[in-house]
């Protein structure tokens, strides 16, 4: 029976050594990252990551982040209306017969050619991380070089819970006039 | 100013004078004295030297223990906070000084027990070159603290001071660990007093606020309300809560029996109608029988802990569960709780109590189902000496300690890690709050006597008697001198001494076919050793003379160690065997040499009589 994969989404105080403690925090609970991504949120000083870890029940890995000092709100969004993306940059080898069919099955996926070699192709492809997967199976044919992958990025459609919202002396400082580096 | 570093203007304060100016180690000396720190238990070194530079001029209102090993000073500082339920301060320098605390830190986390490490680390130029004595302690204890900082401006300190203090004592209290560059202690600037937290991800259960709110008390009235044979399970959230009184109010109202873990003996005093004693793993058969049958299990502030549950899968079969915690995680972590409450214990019980019918009675029927449960078991829980017992038996060191102890009430009990810990739980007449102090979820050999230290320190006006094994004291024995160098007349220390790695001897004597693998000690004599210290001291070897040595430990004015020679191979019962569920017990010998006849493993491996019959004390004459 295969371990289900979660993703949770979780907004964290962007201080050094947060992806330390989440990490080392998953680590010794024994959770498996599927993936794990991680920026700048809309708001200064606030990061908003995606983790994907493969689980059967995620309500312990909530409650675990959650209890972190620097992690200020954790929303398993495994079964909520979410908009989940992944992109990944392949570079295939492409002999010269084999260009053309790279090419038009990458724009056919809805994806972008980024780089044309002598020896290889750089593709981009934005999508659903099962069509990413199949995107990246159908290429395996032609050899694939290089695969690198962001994970998953997920957002909850409608309104933010209140959970992922951010501290509203951080939400002010960033809808008033000083910017993050004017301060 | 050891490295002659420039006045660093401060961030936050432009154009401030530079008179006001001082260093990061006054800031943080400062900072301690505004967190109502009085005791700061630790050793100096190059990186922490500042700081104690600093120190000097503040002596008058931080007192400052010097410990004889760090380790010893963390746990100091837990006993500190433990007898008070202030957060304990400790502190050490970079590399090997921060390691040392390594294990009281653990310890604390396990236990939940408020505490601030102060680590001084090498100059933030030279932090990532593997410098003299850098040690990535912030990256060490990450699993092991609520949190930890890593400080490298002066300005930084108050704002980080406080944070530690409010994270350590706030929620589930625990350890937090601050590590301060050498230049943010020489650095210079004004500080900034007004400084506000900056912690928007740290939302503790807080006290009040959530509990009323929560549909989970009707629930939780609605469950308590239809239980036939309900079971109140207080665990170490009541004391962190100082809940003893608000759990005794709802016993009494309620007439629902009260089992204690470890850590929640003396939420209510032992001889209490309604309370009946410690479950688990050396938990009383007639505890953890009244588990198996109960059909409602009211835990408060316990954690599900191992010791306590046995194989969780037939832990309390027959019990709807209510969890009452203040860390969310810990509901339903272990054991499915069927109402899971987030709160405070006190608060929780003071909510709760006034919303049931008062009907001291209602149980009479399962409490008298229990009593005779106690009434079958009991004879075979309590030792009674014979002929052809040993001259002394740990069991009457306990009692000599109780003939003593039930006269008065200014004592604290400190143990140690092993056989004499699982007796003192057992034995010992508990009667008021915090004055039983022990490592139960790390189970740290070598915790008693510095964390004596501290509790003698916290409470000058209680004695704080150690219980600790002849193993776990020879690991910390070196803070006899501190407490001899402090003055500290107020502790006992009571070596239950066996010669042996007790507990580990006692599972290889059941599991192992009495192999005792790396078990025996031979150690020092330890009336002389404690005399060496400036100690008084007394060796005692038989029943006769346990009481007047406690009598005489407590009346001496001064520091008093007894050494107690007691039988080597006695046991700990009942037992329940590691992954067994709690009521499949081991009485005593007899009953576990008849459980081993009844498998054929058993009957393979045991030797009757082989180490049984080594005499008492052969290499400790």
């Amino acid at each position: 029976m295969t371990v289900p994969v979660h993703t949770l989404i979780a907004l964290v105080h962007d201080r050094p050594g947060v992806l330390h403690r989440i990490v080392t925090l998953l680590r010794r609970r024994g959770y498996n990252i599927v993936s794990l991504a991680v920026g700048r949120s809309e708001t200064p000083g606030i990061s908003r990551l995606t983790l994907a870890v493969s689980v059967d029940d995620a309500t312990q890995v909530v409650k675990q982040l959650d209890r972190l000092v620097e992690v200020i709100g954790v929303a398993d969004a495994t079964d909520a209306p979410t908009v989940v993306r992944e992109t990944a940059l392949l570079k295939v080898r492409a002999a010269n017969a084999a260009r053309t069919h790279i090419a038009d099955e990458t724009l056919a996926a809805g994806g972008r050619v980024l780089d044309l070699g002598p020896d290889d192709v750089i593709v981009e492809i934005t999508d659903a991380p099962e069509r990413v997967e199949q995107f990246v199976s159908a290429m395996r044919r032609f050899g694939i070089a290089e695969l690198m992958r962001t994970g998953r990025l997920a957002m909850l459609r409608g309104p933010t819970p209140r959970v992922l919202e951010a501290p509203n002396d951080y939400r002010a400082q960033a809808d008033g006039a000083p910017t993050e580096e004017a301060a | 100013m050891i490295d002659g570093l420039p006045n660093t203007p401060c961030h936050g304060a432009p154009g401030a004078s530079p008179a006001r100016e001082v260093t990061g180690a006054q800031i943080l000396c400062e900072a301690l004295i505004r967190e109502g720190v009085a005791v700061l238990f630790g050793i100096p070194g190059g990186c922490i030297m500042p700081f104690y530079h600093a120190l000097w001029e503040h002596r008058s209102r931080l007192r400052h223990v010097l410990v004889r090993h760090e380790q010893g000073g963390g746990h100091a500082a837990e006993g500190y906070a433990r007898a008070t339920g202030r957060v304990g301060v400790c502190i050490g320098t970079s590399g090997p000084g921060a390691t040392n605390l390594v294990t009281p830190i653990a310890d604390a986390w396990m236990d939940g027990t408020p505490l601030v490490a102060i680590t001084g680390q090498v100059p933030s130029h030279l932090l990532g070159t593997d410098a003299f004595q850098e040690t990535d302690i912030t990256g060490i204890t990450v699993p092991i603290t609520k949190h930890n900082y890593l400080v490298t401006r002066a300005a930084d300190i108050p704002r980080v001071v406080r944070e530690a203090f409010h994270i350590a004592q706030t929620g589930r209290p625990g350890p937090v660990l601050i590590d301060i560059t050498k230049d943010a202690q020489q650095e210079r600037c004004v500080p900034d007093w007004d400084v506000r937290m900056d912690l928007p991800g740290y939302h503790p259960a807080s006290r009040r606020a959530d509990v009323a709110a929560v549909q989970a008390i009707d629930a939780a009235v609605g469950a308590l309300l239809s239980a036939r044979r309900p079971l109140v399970l207080a665990g170490n959230g009541v004391m962190q809560a100082n809940a003893g009184h608000a759990l005794r109010r709802f016993a009494e109202r309620t007439g629902m029996p009260v089992v204690t873990t470890l850590h929640g003996l003396g939420a209510m005093p032992h001889d209490h109608p309604l309370m009946l004693g410690m479950p688990g793993m050396h938990g009383w058969v007639h505890v953890n029988r009244a588990i198996q049958q109960c059909d409602l299990l009211f835990n408060i502030g316990s954690r599900f802990d191992d010791r306590v549950t046995g194989k969780v899968s037939a832990f309390a079969p027959q019990a709807r569960v209510i969890h009452v915690d203040i860390d969310a995680a810990e509901i339903g972590k272990l054991v499915t709780a069927h109402i899971g409450i987030l709160g405070d214990a006190r608060d929780v019980l003071e909510t709760l109590t006034p919303r049931m019918p008062v009907h001291p009675e209602r149980y009479a029927a399962w409490r008298a189902e229990i009593a005779a449960l106690k009434a079958e078991y009991a004879p075979r829980q309590h030792y009674r000496r014979s002929e052809r017992t040993a001259p002394l038996m740990p069991q009457d060191v306990f009692a000599a300690f109780n003939a003593v102890a039930d006269t008065r009430r200014d004592w604290r009990v400190v143990t140690d890690v092993g056989q004499h810990q699982m007796w003192a739980a057992q034995l010992i007449d508990w009667q008021r709050a915090r004055s039983h102090i022990t490592s139960g979820g790390a189970g740290t050999m070598g915790f008693a006597v510095p964390a004596a230290l501290g509790a003698a320190i916290a409470d000058p006006s209680h004695t704080v008697w150690v219980f600790c094994g002849d193993g776990g004291f020879q690991m910390t024995a070196c803070e006899l001198a501190t407490i001899r160098q402090e003055g500290l007349g107020n502790v006992k220390v009571a070596v239950v001494n066996n010669g042996y790695l007790g507990m580990v001897r006692q599972w290889q004597q059941l599991f192992e076919g009495r192999r005792y693998s790396e078990t025996p000690l031979s150690g020092p004599d330890f009336a002389l050793l404690a005399r060496a210290h400036g100690w008084h001291a007394i060796t005692v070897d038989e029943a006769a003379a346990a009481e007047s040595a406690i009598h005489e430990a407590w009346t001496h004015d001064g520091p008093v160690l007894i050494d107690f020679r007691v039988e080597r191979e006695a046991n700990v019962f009942p037992m329940v065997p590691a992954g067994r569920a709690i009521h499949d017990m081991v009485h005593d010998e007899a009953h576990h040499d008849q459980q081993q006849r009844e498998s054929r493993l058993g009957q393979h491996r045991l030797t009757p009589g082989a180490a049984w019959a080594t005499p008492h004390t052969t290499e400790q004459a």
